[in-house]
């Protein structure tokens, strides 16, 4: 295998690991503050159907994603009032966002399937783009991609060291000395969610505005479940959460590197590849449970209620 | 202001009324949707709803559209009472019409209609190892059975895919990703003269009555239950919930699978790319609205029916996307979750006290 073939496969592993990373990011915080969204799927459509259809008419690419947060913030709302204000089983609920959103964004997209949409640039950074192999992967993306570089570390911090971050943790870990301390459970959470809902509402607009910058029916094919798969393997962690992601948008690509050493397989097998994988992972994680810095929060997915 | 307050106990008047409450919601909402749309809400809805059903043939296509549904939300019943999130009836509907195609595939020329047994019992045990992985993986691993179902719905499409496009493609197809029609001697019999109604209906109707018996009179109807309504008494009780889950996932995947194989070897009669319009995300919606009872799936597989019609009537007549029966579905889901909470809830107005 060449330099070249090395250094553009890692490209393209950051920049197809990237969708999912943003929104596996929004549910790791989602869930470290206690909720568990299945509903990604149906968040991440309606900001890529939203985002593309701001940014067709728009003719700003910023707009769109603008708009594609918006629609994921929406549709998180819609989560949040059924299972914080409501307490109803988040599972189902999920689930029920997950159905809702596939439908809802086919339905105002099918209009602007396959129009056209000038794609986010990517913005290469001088000399930097120039180290061998890993240059091209870090410092020649776009922007969202640079976005993503910032928000896990800063994310990392937040949770780990400062006033914010700690009541998120509170949220999840026990919602009832949260509450007694005078905090409120329920906004947290509902901020939590809505974060969350950002986020998919911003991996959907990276789909359909910059890595395939149209619009089709479905388009996300299963990333939001990958993320909460991701979610899982990353041991609730940040920093393993970006590794996990780039490791899974290797899997994604593998077709591109059996090209590159010269075999031949069907795309449909190798299309299988990152589901296989993320099977695997579970199996995998389920050897390593004991580590107690790897767990899940206590109080996810349990609805909590004020008690007067 | 009003308040949410815990009732001392479940309301089972409420149960039974939520689901009806919530397809009234879902009706109005669909009027609003086809007001913004700039359609008659009420014609539209009607349209939607019972439009599509006029005469035998097309009660006949209802009865075909339900038979899959069902299927699958009679083994999803299994799966919810016991607590496992089983959410691949889609992979398994897919694996049972993939094995089901292959049997039908290998044995073209055998000259009895007997051989639809075979294809059918091929489509059952592919659903089962389908769902076999699944138990496998939460029983040894630990591994959560919503994200692994999930991903194994994914697999199943794309080894369908692989199929079509390669080695079960018609060889004398002009190249389109179809496998060759099957035997049409194998094809499960039409029951209903002048209408695609086919035989699994009848398998449906036997699954829903073998459950029914196996909830209300047997060992292991009530060890499910327990299981899912508690699983540490379960455990005491000596109920092996590892077992149990195998036996759960096993039956759901072998009732998926026969409604794969049911398509393939009926209306379709061959291998396509699309053989599912989502039937088996579907019947989960189907055993919420039905209330986690086999019966309350019969009805509520007509409703979901109805709304799989209604996507196309629409498309045919208002121009409407097909997407719009999953739009239909996921409202439906949201306004019953919303309802079933005053279930175990009831609103109370509480004055607000002003300290004097």
């Amino acid at each position: 295998m060449d330099m070249d073939l090395i250094t553009n496969i890692l490209f393209a592993a950051v920049r197809t690991g990237t969708p999912l990373l943003l929104v596996a990011i929004g549910e790791l915080i989602c869930e470290r503050a206690g909720v568990l969204n299945l509903g990604q799927e149906g968040m991440m459509l309606m900001g890529a159907v939203l985002g593309f259809i701001a940014a067709l008419t728009t003719g700003s690419i910023v707009t769109g994603f603008v708009v594609a947060a918006l629609a994921g913030v929406l549709m998180s709302l819609l989560f949040g009032f059924l299972a914080l204000t409501l307490s109803t089983n988040q599972y189902a609920t999920g689930l029920a966002l997950a159905i809702f959103g596939g439908g809802l964004s086919a339905f105002i997209g099918q209009p602007f399937v396959g129009k056209p949409v000038d794609g986010l640039h990517a913005i290469v950074i001088p000399y930097l783009s120039d180290i061998p192999l890993i240059g091209k992967a870090l410092f020649a993306q776009d922007g969202m991609v640079y976005l993503s570089f910032i928000l896990v570390p800063a994310l990392a911090w937040m949770l780990k060291n400062s006033r914010p971050g700690l009541i998120i943790r509170a949220a999840g870990e026990s919602p009832d000395s949260l509450h007694a301390l005078g905090h409120r459970v329920m906004m947290v959470r509902y901020l939590a969610v809505m974060f969350g809902g950002a986020m998919a509402g911003l991996a959907g607009g990276y789909l359909s505005l910059a890595y395939t910058p149209m619009w089709n029916e479905g388009m996300t094919a299963g990333r939001g479940w990958i993320a909460l798969a991701l979610v899982v393997f990353a041991g609730w962690q940040l920093g393993r959460l970006m590794l996990g992601a780039y490791l899974f948008g290797l899997a994604s690509i593998l077709h591109l590197v059996f090209q590159g050493l010269g075999f031949d397989i069907s795309p449909s097998l190798l299309a299988m590849m990152p589901y296989v994988a993320t099977i695997l992972v579970l199996v995998v994680l389920s050897r390593s449970r004991d580590n107690p810095a790897l767990q899940a929060p206590a109080a996810i997915g349990k609805p909590w209620r004020p008690v007067h | 202001m009003l308040r949410l307050e815990r009732q001392p106990q479940d309301s089972r008047l409420m149960a039974w009324c939520s689901p009806l409450l919530a397809i009234a919601l879902t009706l109005a909402a669909g009027a609003l949707l086809f007001a913004v749309l700039g359609h008659k809400p009420l014609e539209s809805l009607y349209e939607f709803f019972l439009g599509g059903v006029k005469d035998i043939y097309s009660v006949g296509e209802l009865g075909v559209k339900v038979t899959p549904i069902l299927l699958c939300a009679v083994g999803l019943v299994l799966c919810y009472r016991a607590n496992v999130w089983n959410i691949g009836a889609e992979g398994q509907f897919i694996a049972g019409a993939l094995c089901a195609g292959m049997a039908a595939l290998a044995g073209l020329d055998i000259d009895t209609p007997w051989y639809a047994v075979v294809i059918m019992l091929a489509g059952m045990l592919g659903g089962m190892i389908w769902a076999g992985i699944a138990a496998w993986l939460k029983t040894h691993f630990a591994c959560n059975e919503i994200l692994t179902t999930i991903m194994l719905n994914y697999v199943a499409y794309n080894l369908l895919q692989y199929g079509v496009h390669g080695p079960l493609k018609d060889p004398q197809g002009f190249n389109f990703p179809e496998s060759a029609m099957f035997n049409d001697n194998h094809l499960l019999p039409v029951i209903l003269e002048g209408t695609r109604l086919h035989g699994g209906i009848l398998i449906a109707a036997v699954a829903v009555i073998a459950v029914v018996l196996l909830l209300r009179y047997t060992h292991l109807g009530f060890k499910i239950t327990v299981l899912g309504r508690d699983a540490s008494a379960a455990t005491f009780a000596g109920f092996g919930s590892k077992q149990l889950t195998w036996i759960v996932l096993l039956a759901c995947g072998g009732l998926a699978g026969l409604a794969g194989a049911g398509e393939v070897d009926g209306p379709i009669g061959q291998l396509t790319p699309y053989i599912s319009s989502g039937y088996g995300y579907a019947a989960i919606i189907v055993v919420f609205l039905g209330r986690q009872q086999p019966v309350g799936a019969v009805l509520a597989s007509i409703l979901l029916g109805l709304t799989y019609l209604g996507g196309e009537t629409s498309q045919i007549k208002l121009g409407l996307p097909v997407s719009l029966t999953e739009l239909f579905q996921g409202m439906l889901l949201f306004f019953l979750l919303a309802c079933d909470l005053f279930i175990g809830y009831r609103l109370r107005w509480i004055p607000r006290v002003h300290p004097a």
